[in-house]
């Protein structure tokens, strides 16, 4: 039955409409979450406050087990669904360079729109950075095309590549978080500061 | 004085709550689209659309935008994520109305200016803008979506983008605590 679109039971034009319905309950739960406040987000980092790992591993968690159940039932088909791909290089020069701009600005592209959309100034400007930052990449592309492109390993999952099956990886993915969910509790506990 | 060793009842979901409802909307994307969700995408079909609108002849040369036409045909800016991202700036906006929390503020730590915040937003805007496009994603459409289809570039950009967040968060700690 699924992917919908995929298999061609909703047209190209609805599939378009439905991306903005899911793209306003993902702001809708962002913003009710409080992704909309950067001090609120980088309370991760120094432990004061540790929504972003709670909501990010938890929504992870419930997409990858509702695939996998989904898949079970036969409500969908896994090898329809896409894989990033893994491009070893650029996806750990890239995620380091995120992560600096994470800490310096506070707030991950998504976030920032939803802080935009509330009025948040900061938020604003964040996004008008992410366009230079994107412009630049295109306009000086072919200085960092080899770093972009090297060592391409296809799109494997990482439950094959560390040679368990799907189920296990998730069992496994579940239990490192809630140690992680009770380290933040206690993190939240030791931390405490007033609501933003 | 009011107790401050517990945290003000937050006027926020609860964050499990969130995630369960994040996790389920990410679900229905990968269910009816075969794809997750995204952010910085759409700020690339915006600056491909700007490229060739502004410079057409250098930019059908350009290899970005060749490598972008590679996966997109016809209009840059009639892509999923383009809607995905005009429907969280709409849910985003309709949360804040709901929660009373619509106002246009520099949101800061009392430590430092508007200024200053306003300076680092803008770099750490650039920073993470140029990482998304090297990382194929960014923390909503290479980690957060997928992770939730076990994709190994996922789960490496996730721990590559936290990280460093929190390698560096020392040095940048006036700025938030």
């Amino acid at each position: 039955m699924g992917p919908l679109v995929t298999n061609g039971i909703i047209s190209e034009n609805l599939n378009l409409f439905l991306a903005f319905i899911i793209g306003i309950g993902f702001g809708f739960v962002l913003e009710q979450s409080g992704f909309s406040s950067s001090r609120k987000l980088a309370g991760i980092f120094y432990g004061y406050d540790t929504v972003v790992l709670k909501v990010f591993f938890t929504g992870a968690i419930t997409c990858m087990l509702g695939l996998l159940f989904f898949s079970l039932f036969g409500w969908i088909d896994l090898s329809l669904v896409y894989v990033n791909p893994t491009y070893l290089t650029s996806a750990i020069v890239g995620g380091i360079i995120m992560g600096a701009g994470f800490i310096i600005g506070g707030y991950c592209p998504g976030t920032s729109v939803c802080g935009a959309a509330i009025g948040k100034l900061d938020g604003l400007i964040f996004v008008g950075g992410l366009f230079i930052g994107v412009l630049i990449f295109g306009l000086g592309y072919k200085l960092w095309e080899g770093l972009y492109m090297a060592k391409n390993l296809g799109s494997p999952k990482i439950s094959s590549v560390l040679g368990l099956s799907d189920g296990i990886f998730a069992l496994l993915l579940i239990l490192a978080a809630l140690a992680m969910f009770w380290v933040a509790e206690m993190a939240e506990k030791k931390f405490p500061r007033e609501e933003y | 004085m009011t107790e401050t060793t517990e945290i003000k009842k937050t006027k926020y979901l609860n964050p499990y709550l969130g995630g369960v409802l994040l996790g389920l909307v990410l679900l229905s994307a990968n269910f009816i689209a075969g794809r997750g969700l995204g952010a910085s995408g759409a700020i690339k079909s915006v600056v491909v659309t700007g490229m060739t609108t502004v410079a057409p002849a250098a930019s059908a040369n350009s290899g970005f935008v060749k490598e972008f036409r590679q996966s997109h045909e016809g209009n840059p800016m009639k892509t999923w994520l383009v809607f995905e991202m005009l429907g969280v700036l709409v849910g985003g906006f309709l949360s804040g109305a709901i929660a009373g929390r619509l106002k246009l503020k520099v949101e800061h730590s009392p430590k430092i200016t508007s200024r200053k915040r306003l300076i680092l937003a803008l770099t750490g805007g650039v920073l993470f803008g140029f990482g998304s496009q090297l990382g194929r994603g960014c923390t909503s459409g290479s980690a957060l979506s997928g992770m939730a289809v076990l994709s190994l570039g996922g789960f490496i950009t996730m721990m590559a983008i936290f990280g460093t967040a929190f390698a560096l968060a020392y040095f940048f700690r006036k700025n938030w605590i």
